[in-house]
């Protein structure tokens, strides 16, 4: 059939493109994900979750791994159908992956770690709306191999989760001045792992107010742009030392 | 015949940066001399250990912003600030209190924006409401004024080890009572006899205290009117509909018919938000009919949030709430230049409009 020989041909050809220069390629979706183009820093999506659960580090971690598993399973799936499904209709087709995706994590949150489930919430089913995982099924995971749209998933994944923790870490040190509080109800194990920073403190209820929130993503941001702005200056200075040794002078010619 | 040669202007007003907020500073003694009277020292510890907040907070971001700091430091800017934000503080308020206040008003709500001049909200009400908001209990912990039954302010002793609590404790327990706004909104079945006991906290026209508080405040402000130092339509559009709202819905009875007139106009921080919070001319609109209307915006969310929202005074929320309309207001009241017909010098100019 017709199009059987173009997708194998494509995969092929993609594969050749892929093997050229393979090393190169996932170290980018790497950095990408956990910086360059970091959905939380730099994209700015899905800023509503974001901002609403990252009162305590149990919280943020709870819903960034969810996240991190819808987002890493859909991008494997949509790639592994992305030549099946046409333009027209392969909006819905994503869309309905990873509404089913987010039930099964829900259902799981549910069976192994309800209390969290319930102190989250709404914001678990709304893991379907985080427009993180529609822009990376419909930006990436549709052009690319599965394994390739698998990392990029979780590398896009792991970049808002530790977003997600540090901004919880924030909070909750400010707010209740506490740090990894509760969080036996993630990880059973962890069920003294609370570390009270300020003993006595009377609460910071701005840092957990929606707020708190706010500022501390724009503190956030303002710190990566400006190691970025750090990194592009040394870069740049780097780059500009003038080359030792024999400096040519033109005297033919249009000097200008 | 030799004369000197000096162009104009020939008269000169010193009007700097650092000459305005000296004024401003003069104009609160009135205020703040009320203030110590009644409530006791803490005022003054308050005022000074939030001036040293402010002027170590400045030092340090003006440093970090690799700016000029003696310049920076001499516009007393950060003075005015510390010292409106001292002055809104409960009297024996923890050091700490007034450390996180100061500390956001100048870092956050001044130097992350841009430092003097941009920022766009006023510095001295988000410090307040990020205090209130997040220590309700501490904010709203007044002391009684002295003229209160049994009432007496603590000594200097006693209210430095109140503030700084690390240097011992106080010897006399402190006393704390709500405010008259409070009492007003807490208590819904006083009546009109109640209210005007002798020794009850309501004192001749709006709570003991605070109505001379209140009235020094108007002094300094009337001085600073009277220097052209502020403008004079925010404060009086904001008396002006701060009253006429109050006149409108004034029950006349005790504690259900929401205060009188006199009441609203003199307590809280009514007089201290007119003349000295609502005109920084930084965050306020800034042509002369927006000037009228950013104040009675602010006059009527003041007595809104008074008498139906859930805090007991509204000044530095209703300032915040209008500081994100000055620009719309600027935008819709441009003052018209000389030769067109309207402000907006768009193609809708209409002969009949002048």
């Amino acid at each position: 059939m017709a199009t059987t020989a173009e997708s194998t041909n494509s995969e092929t050809l993609e594969l050749l493109d892929i093997s050229d220069k393979p090393a190169i390629d996932y170290k980018k979706i790497s950095s990408d994900g956990l910086w360059t183009k970091n959905a939380a820093l730099a994209q700015l999506l899905g800023l509503c979750p974001l901002l609403a659960v990252s009162g305590t580090v149990v919280n943020a971690l709870g819903l960034g791994l969810a996240t991190m598993l819808v987002l890493t399973s859909s991008n494997l799936i949509v790639s592994l159908i992305r030549h099946q499904v046409n333009d027209t209709i392969r909006l819905p087709v994503f869309v309905m992956i990873i509404a089913a995706l987010t039930t099964c994590v829900e259902l799981l949150m549910q069976a192994f770690a309800y209390e969290l489930y319930q102190i989250l919430g709404i914001f678990i089913p709304l893991i379907v709306t985080n427009c993180i995982i529609l822009g990376r099924a419909d930006a990436f995971a549709s052009k690319n191999l599965p394994l390739v749209a698998a990392l990029d998933g979780f590398m896009m994944g792991a970049g808002f989760a530790l977003v997600l923790v540090a901004l919880g870490v924030i909070r909750e040190i400010l707010g209740l001045g506490t740090l990894f509080a509760n969080m036996e109800l993630l990880l059973p194990f962890a069920a003294n792992w609370e570390i009270i920073i300020i003993s006595d403190y009377s609460g910071f209820l701005l840092a957990i107010l929606p707020p708190g929130a706010f500022i501390g993503l724009g503190l956030l941001i303002a710190l990566k742009n400006n190691i970025d702005d750090n990194r592009a200056q040394r870069k740049a200075a780097r780059e500009d030392v003038p080359v030792a040794g024999s400096k040519r002078v033109r005297v033919t010619g249009n000097i200008s | 015949m030799k004369l000197a040669k000096v162009t104009s202007p020939h008269l000169h007003d010193r009007s700097d940066t650092s000459h305005v907020m000296k004024m401003v500073i003069v104009a609160t003694l009135p205020g703040l001399a009320a203030l110590s009277w009644f409530f006791g020292w803490g005022v003054l510890i308050n005022l000074v250990w939030a001036w040293i907040v402010a002027l170590g907070c400045e030092a340090i971001v003006v440093k970090i912003r690799k700016r000029p700091l003696g310049y920076y430091l001499n516009d007393y800017s950060a003075l005015v600030t510390a010292t409106l934000l001292g002055l809104a503080l409960p009297p024996l308020a923890p050091w700490w209190l007034t450390l996180v206040g100061v500390g956001f008003a100048i870092i956050v709500a001044k130097h992350l924006y841009g430092g003097l001049g941009s920022n766009p909200f006023n510095p001295a009400a988000v410090g307040y409401v990020v205090l209130l908001i997040s220590f309700p209990v501490q904010m709203s912990s007044w002391l009684p004024a002295r003229g209160v039954e049994g009432a007496i302010p603590p000594g200097f002793i006693d209210s430095l080890k109140s503030i700084f609590p690390l240097l011992g404790n106080a010897s006399v327990d402190i006393v704390t009572q709500a405010t008259p706004l409070d009492q007003l909104k807490q208590r819904p079945g006083l009546t009109i006899t109640e209210i005007w006991q002798p020794g009850s906290a309501f004192g001749r026209f709006a709570g003991v205290g605070w109505e001379w508080v209140n009235i020094g405040f108007l002094i300094g402000g009337l001085f600073l009117l009277f220097r052209k130092i502020i403008y004079w339509q925010i404060p009086v559009a904001m008396l002006g509909s701060l009253t006429v709202m109050s006149i409108i819905f004034w029950g006349g009875s005790g504690s259900e018919g929401h205060g009188s007139p006199l009441f609203h106009l003199l307590s809280g921080a009514t007089m201290l938000c007119a003349f000295f919070i609502a005109t920084d001319p930084v965050t306020a609109a800034t042509s002369n009919r927006g000037r009228l209307i950013y104040g009675a915006g602010i006059g009527v969310l003041i007595y809104v949030i008074r008498v139906w929202g859930s805090y007991p005074d509204a000044a530095a929320f209703a300032v915040l709430l209008l500081n994100f309309c000055a620009p719309l207001i600027d935008y819709y009241v441009q003052p018209r230049t000389y030769g067109h017909n309207s402000g907006h010098n768009s193609d809708s100019d209409r002969s009949g409009d002048s």
